[in-house]
């Protein structure tokens, strides 16, 4: 061994590689959770009685572990990365759904009766006002998200190369290696704490209209949503879990 | 104007928020929609610019029915102002009053030139212009909200209980520079309250309504103080009908006295040949005219009056621009029985006594003068 950053051949990737797939599995399915998330929202918003049954399979889905999902995903997109992000795609939906629908929900009814007033259509009106004031809430729901994706990559090692980092890990154990377990368990914690410091950024520059004191959902005009949305770590763990 | 022909609004449970309900609103003046609540007040408004859907009959803009133009073009031809203003918490202040600007079209600059300009109009500071609404008070953003209305300029501004939800100090401010704004610029001004001493303070006609969308009255303020259709206009009128609408009646032609008043570096015999006049009193001012208190003749000393020992003057009014009721009040807040009249400047022009306003009052009773409203 040469270098710290070193990693057996069979990974067919530099370290940072590796790093770079781990992301790509792990952000691509967030970003897709949550562009099928913002209709099926909108549909719940629009409908109310939608809700708690899109609320219900949501969860259901979420509970499907991702062994069980590979098992019958591998029939159709074989040893792939694709096989992976779909699960971690689909378990997105649980955080988001809930995030976006409160957070549209959250808008006050004076602001919205202002805007039809003034002439905004349906769609100026979801566009110009309740996505915009529902996006700190949508941000806090893609922070879950992406830390617990970022975590769950890893499985992606149970169907071949498809792990990012949880190859490295595995590789570590079984040739019995601390350092690459290492460089695999805190490289996952790094990207999961980078990504997350981005993310409360990205809110910072979004919400300048934000009260700057509070951490977290609006309080200004609308009452404070006392949403029950687990903590980032917490679901990591529990993810970690599975 | 607006006309609304025998509306009704039923809902799909039965309801009926707004019964056949017909009145024409005046162009340039402030129509007041006042009752309890689920008497269709709202309602009412918002059909105006079709946020609610009339069951039956229709409403005309200039004799052409609101249904005929496309929805949004309607809406940004009128102002809405909303209870808690219901501002964009996620733009600027500027931003927000340049919203129909923009949806019309306007360049960004435009639109906010237009905006600062607005700001100025209903008395906000230009520093204002790149905070965000929870930086305001909610004074401050109710102005913003006036100020957002009347951006693009309407003919017509809607109003649906603007005021409610600050406090009664900044509440009266707020009705003072509607009055102030409406002044300036004549707009048809259609407004939503259940504060019946709004409606009467605010407006040029106000209609009370009924539980279950029933025109009550529909006339002038003053006619609605003098002679209420039937138990319940006379009802949420409330007491002090009598002393309120006195508000109407102007004071211009009480006769003031100007013998019970001297200066406080009055000479004795000053001070004796005015407390020979018909009054008990005298009413002592500082040298520029300005009203101390009063005191018995008999108790002031030339040369060496005790400021701290004159007795209130009260309340002085402004004769020709106050009302008989500010007179009164003014008489009535003085242990003498005499009110101070002074003019724009505070300096006194005349005293008088409580039974000179109650002459004034017959008297204005008799002739049935009392449809210009008066300032306070």
């Amino acid at each position: 061994m040469n270098g710290f950053f070193d990693i057996p051949s069979d990974l067919q990737h530099s370290y940072f590689g590796l790093v770079g797939l781990h992301l790509r599995e792990a952000l691509l399915p967030v970003l897709a959770g949550l562009l099928a998330a913002l209709p099926i929202a909108q549909l719940c918003v629009r409908f109310r009685r939608l809700y708690a049954p899109v609320l219900g399979v949501t969860t259901v889905l979420y509970a499907i572990p991702s062994l069980a999902f590979f098992v019958v995903l591998i029939d159709y997109t074989g040893q792939s990365e694709i096989t992976v992000m779909i699960p971690l795609a689909v378990y997105s939906l649980v955080v988001f759904v809930p995030a976006i629908v409160d957070g549209v929900r959250s808008v006050p009814q004076e602001t919205l009766d202002a805007a039809t007033a003034m002439g905004l259509g349906p769609v100026r009106r979801y566009l110009q006002v309740q996505l915009p004031i529902a996006a700190p809430a949508i941000i806090a729901g893609l922070r879950v998200a992406t830390v617990s994706s970022i975590s769950l990559v890893s499985v992606g090692m149970l169907i071949g190369n498809q792990g990012g980092l949880g190859n490295l890990l595995h590789d570590g154990m079984i040739y019995n290696q601390p350092r690459l377990v290492w460089l695999s368990v805190v490289g996952t914690a790094v990207l999961a704490v980078l990504a997350d410091t981005v993310l409360v950024a990205v809110r910072l520059l979004l919400t300048p209209w934000m009260p700057r004191d509070t951490h977290g959902i609006r309080t200004a005009g609308a009452d404070t949503q006392t949403t029950t949305r687990p903590e980032p770590t917490a679901v990591a763990l529990e993810d970690a879990v599975r | 104007m607006i006309r609304i022909d025998s509306v009704t609004k039923r809902y799909p449970d039965g309801t009926v928020a707004v019964d056949r309900l017909s009145l024409e609103i005046p162009d340039r003046s402030i129509t007041v929609f006042v009752g309890p609540s689920g008497c269709g007040k709202t309602t009412t408004l918002r059909m105006i610019n079709r946020m609610v859907d009339p069951s039956e009959g229709r409403i005309l803009l200039d004799g052409v029915d609101i249904q005929a133009q496309p929805v949004n073009t309607l809406r940004r031809s009128m102002g809405y102002v909303i209870q808690n203003a219901g501002l964009f918490q996620h733009r600027s202040i500027v931003d927000n009053i340049a919203t129909v600007p923009r949806l019309l079209g306007w360049s960004k600059q435009k639109a906010r030139a237009r905006a600062a300009e607005l700001m100025a109009r209903v008395g906000l500071d230009a520093s204002l212009a790149k905070r965000y609404p929870y930086q305001l008070s909610g004074g401050q953003q109710q102005r913003v909200g006036v100020a957002r209305a009347l951006a693009a300029d309407p003919p017509v501004l809607l109003m649906d209980e603007p005021f409610s939800a600050v406090d009664p100090v900044v509440r009266k401010g707020l009705q003072d520079e509607l009055l102030r704004i409406q002044e300036e610029l004549g707009k048809t001004i259609v407004f939503v309250t259940h504060d019946i001493d709004e409606a009467i303070k605010l407006g040029t006609m106000v209609a009370v309504m009924r539980t279950g969308g029933k025109l009550a009255q529909f006339a002038p303020p003053a006619e609605l103080l003098s002679a209420p259709a039937d138990a319940f206009v006379e009802d949420f009128l409330g007491a002090d009908r009598g002393i309120r609408r006195l508000s109407f009646f102007p004071s211009g032609e009480l006769e003031l006295r100007t013998a019970p008043v001297v200066a406080i570096d009055a000479e004795a015999g000053q001070i004796a040949a005015r407390a020979a006049d018909e009054a008990p009193y005298l009413l002592v001012t500082d040298l520029d005219g300005k009203p101390l208190g009063w005191s018995a003749a008999e108790d002031l000393t030339a040369g060496a009056i005790d400021r701290d020992r004159l007795l209130s003057y009260g309340r002085p009014f402004v004769p020709g621009t106050d009302s008989l009721r500010a007179a009164l009040d003014g008489a009535v807040l003085s242990p003498t029985g005499w009110a101070v009249g002074v003019d724009a400047t505070g300096r006194v022009v005349g005293v008088v006594s409580q039974q000179i306003i109650g002459e004034a009052i017959r008297s204005a009773h008799a002739t049935g003068r009392s449809t210009a409203k008066v300032g306070r």
